[in-house]
């Protein structure tokens, strides 16, 4: 019969239209669906209205990645950060620019002096975070970024881009965990063998967490 | 209505010892032919070139060899000379590569033009000319094609460099420690970084396609004198059907379509140029950026690709799975948003896109919890994966695969498949025949569509896909909606791989905790490959992306080609067109599913 296939198609249309009414009539109207704590749900729901932004938020992954940040001790405040410049390195467009501290007597300390990030050209490859032997940089999960102009904000430097360890600890709590386990371990076999280099010790002993 | 099918073929891998793998047998037998013509080095057929023709058109109808199907053309730039490399297979017996090298003079390079052998080398003869400035005598349209003509050298050449140019090869000292931060825009300001080549005046430039555009005379046309004259039009570049910033020159009689001539290089940023000044790991996030719908795929191609170059790595048997888990998934996702958007062409505007893109979201969902982003996943490393996907992957993925998915393609499918207004518009247009399809190198989809049972997973097994059940999906007549069927075939087929793959895959190691399981260990950023060079390809949702990679035993790929299927694919747009109406135009384009950020690289 010919238009039997349009009619198919429509009754298909018609039934997600029917199937999205029923999903969002189980769960109660003008509830939040998608919660900034969000239990319930990765994926998108049925339903008739979409992700209410910037008042409803999407659960994101561990492993979401966005800008990195660096990490400071949370109990003596110090970064973990020893201006190894691996990372500046490694990344893709090169968009990091470290300082090294210097001491009084102009030796080099391995702490930065200062950190920059150019976020305009970085491209979130994650490469910085996945090749720091200090666990110093890391991906943040935090999204809102728009500015007004690209040459000022868009340069995060050491004072914006320095978090908590326990920051971290709370996003990302299973790499956090798994990370420490394997400095522990580390530490352990320091400890044993004492024949690793003062020059690659972070610069302050990882926090308790 | 007549119903159109597609036929699932399972061609055996190739497992046998082949002609074609014995490349002094090749050079052998052509010699017998042209006297003196090849000769072997490194695995290359190496020719003469002014015999190159005649030698390519005895590969291609010698029925011992029968490399029908040339694949990719590239050049390298070394001291002395310049390569230009032809990568060659035979799609019958599914053998190959046979790889083609004739070489040309530094100075004034030239080497025959092989489109009256293979008509496919038309699009990428113009590549090689572009970028590096190799000439090809005979060829019919030898101009520029990414970049214009007031663009001065040649970017590829090794003693090219850009406006911007900081240092040969990254890491860039100058960037650290200093710690001030110089922009490049202010070294080189607006103005300075523009140099054009001489003789060359940009007040009395005219793009290609707007000289002849003939106006219609209205007096005429009220009268109904008109007798159809051509008229040469720009689709594009800002055309919601091209998918991107692609342009079309149509010259039309009336509203047929009698020549097309795609027009790109909107979105050409000089990838591999980039790409060779890069370390070979940095590179891996750049490829997300080809073809960006489906980036771990990519990821795919270019990790087997140099792991070629690497004798020693070893992929871990759970990242192999791990890898084919991505693509296949990779491929769903992508072929629902090529078909949701062909549908949206043809004028079913977004019900069946969202339809598609909802199941694309679930997939993306697996990408962002395994590596971390939707879309520029940068997953893969050479030797195994980034990471290992956390806990609630895997009940997500389960469900997904044994049941979402699969009543998802079904609804798909339904809706619109038998549609009547898709049926009158999408059958028997757009038809590329089985012959052209070869000749004109398309690859993926667009030429299992029309009859050619030809995937890089059955023809040059990588990974591990040699394991798995699957056939490949092949069209009958080459239209439109063979193309639309192939899809929604190889959409079950990657299922069927899903659904083993996620059944068998062993347990394993966690390879976020113990980075010396990607190869290289920490230090794997600074991975220096042997001297060498491959030519590495998978077969992605759109067809095989090719990876030719030349080392001279650096940090830096030496060169770094790459063979993108979008691209290939328009070089067949003008057989398609030829005869059909503008509205079909926009269609046919939609069914070769080409994504910008690839094609013009």
């Amino acid at each position: 019969m010919f238009g039997k296939g349009i009619l198919t198609g429509l009754g298909i249309t018609f039934r997600h239209i029917v199937d999205s009414f029923a999903a969002d009539r189980r769960r109660g109207f003008g509830k939040n669906r998608y919660l900034p704590e969000g239990k319930e749900h990765t994926g998108p729901v049925p339903g008739w209205i979409t992700v209410q932004y910037p008042e409803e938020k999407l659960q994101l992954p561990e492993n979401f990645r966005f800008y990195p940040v660096l990490i400071k001790d949370d109990e003596t405040g110090a970064d973990w950060c020893t201006a190894c410049g691996i990372c500046a390195r490694v990344c893709p467009p090169q968009c990091i620019w470290i300082v090294r501290a210097k001491k009084d007597d102009g030796k080099p300390e391995p702490r930065p002096e200062q950190f920059f990030i150019d976020t305009t050209i970085c491209m979130q490859c994650g490469y910085c975070a996945e090749y720091c032997p200090f666990d110093a940089i890391k991906m943040d999960h935090r999204y809102e970024y728009s500015t007004l102009e690209r040459t000022v904000s868009g340069i995060h430097d050491k004072e914006r881009l320095t978090v908590f360890q326990s920051y971290y600890a709370q996003t990302h709590p299973r790499a956090a965990a798994a990370e420490k386990a394997v400095r522990d371990e580390k530490e352990a076999k320091k400890a044993k063998g004492g024949r690793a280099s003062k020059e690659e010790k972070p610069a302050a002993a990882p926090a308790a967490h | 209505m007549t119903m159109q099918k597609v036929t699932n073929v399972s061609p055996a891998p190739m497992t046998v010892a082949t002609p074609l793998k014995d490349v002094n047998a090749v050079a052998a037998k052509v010699n017998e032919q042209f006297p003196g013509a090849a000769s072997v080095d490194g695995g290359s057929l190496i020719v003469e070139r002014a015999q190159s023709v005649p030698v390519a058109r005895l590969l291609r109808d010698d029925p011992s060899l029968g490399v029908d199907y040339l694949e990719d053309i590239t050049s390298v730039d070394w001291p002395d000379r310049f390569d230009v490399v032809y990568n060659m297979y035979n799609t019958t017996r599914q053998e190959g590569p046979l790889r083609m090298k004739v070489k040309a003079d530094k100075a004034d390079p030239v080497v025959p033009s092989l489109v009256p052998v293979h008509p496919g080398a038309n699009l990428m003869e113009r590549e090689v000319y572009d970028l590096m400035g190799v000439k090809f005598d005979g060829h019919p349209n030898l101009k520029r094609v990414l970049l214009w003509e007031g663009f001065n050298g040649h970017p590829l050449r090794k003693d090219w460099k850009e406006a911007y140019f900081e240092e040969e090869k990254k890491p860039y000292d100058q960037r650290w420690p200093d710690g001030k931060l110089v922009r490049a825009e202010d070294r080189v300001p607006y103005k300075d970084n523009i140099v054009l080549p001489p003789g060359f005046d940009p007040s009395k430039y005219t793009a290609p396609g707007e000289d002849n555009v003939t106006l219609v005379d209205a007096d005429a046309l009220k009268k109904g004198e008109i007798r159809s004259d051509t008229l040469v039009i720009n689709m594009g570049p800002q055309h919601p059907s091209t998918h991107g910033v692609f342009r079309m020159r149509l010259r039309l009689e009336g509203e047929r379509i009698v020549d097309l001539q795609p027009v790109c290089g909107y979105l050409h940023r000089n990838h591999e140029k980039i790409g060779e000044r890069n370390a070979w790991l940095m590179n891996m996030p750049y490829t997300d950026r080809l073809d960006y719908v489906s980036s771990m795929a990519n990821n795919f191609a270019y990790a087997i690709a140099v792991e070629k170059l690497l004798p020693t790595v070893k992929v871990p048997e759970r990242a192999e799975y791990l890898r084919v888990i991505m693509a296949e998934f990779t491929r769903i996702a992508n072929h629902f948003f090529a078909l949701g958007q062909l549908l949206s062409d043809m004028g079913a505007f977004f019900t069946p896109m969202l339809y598609g893109i909802e199941e694309r979201e679930w997939i993306l969902d697996l990408f962002e919890m395994s590596s971390g982003a939707r879309m520029m996943c940068n997953y893969l490393r050479f030797g195994g994966v980034a990471k290992d996907p956390p806990d609630e992957f895997w009940p997500l993925a389960n469900k997904l695969v044994n049941d979402r998915l699969e009543r998802a393609i079904d609804r798909f499918d339904e809706l619109i498949a038998q549609n009547e207004i898709v049926l009158s518009r999408a059958q028997n247009v757009g038809v590329l025949s089985r012959a052209d399809a070869l000749a004109f190198g398309t690859v993926g989809p667009v030429l299992r569509a029309s009859g050619v049972p030809y995937d890089v997973r059955r023809a040059e097994p990588y990974s591990i896909y040699d394991r798995f059940d699957f056939s490949i999906p092949v069209g009958t007549v080459g239209d439109v909606y063979d193309r639309y069927l192939v899809r929604i075939a190889e959409m079950r087929e990657s299922l069927k791989i899903l659904r083993q793959a996620i059944k068998d895959i062993p347990g394993g190691q966690q390879y976020n905790a113990d980075p010396a399981m990607i190869y290289g260990g920490p230090k794997g950023w600074q991975l220096k490959v042997p001297k060498g060079e491959v030519y590495g390809r998978a077969e992605n949702p759109k067809g095989s992306l090719g990876f030719y990679l030349v080392s001279d035993g650096g940090t830096n790929p030496y060169r770094y080609h790459i063979h993108a299927p979008s691209y290939v694919n328009i070089g067949a747009l003008n057989v398609m067109c030829k005869g059909q109406t503008v509205a079909d135009v926009v269609i046919i384009t939609g069914s070769l599913d080409i994504v910008l950020g690839e094609l013009d690289r």
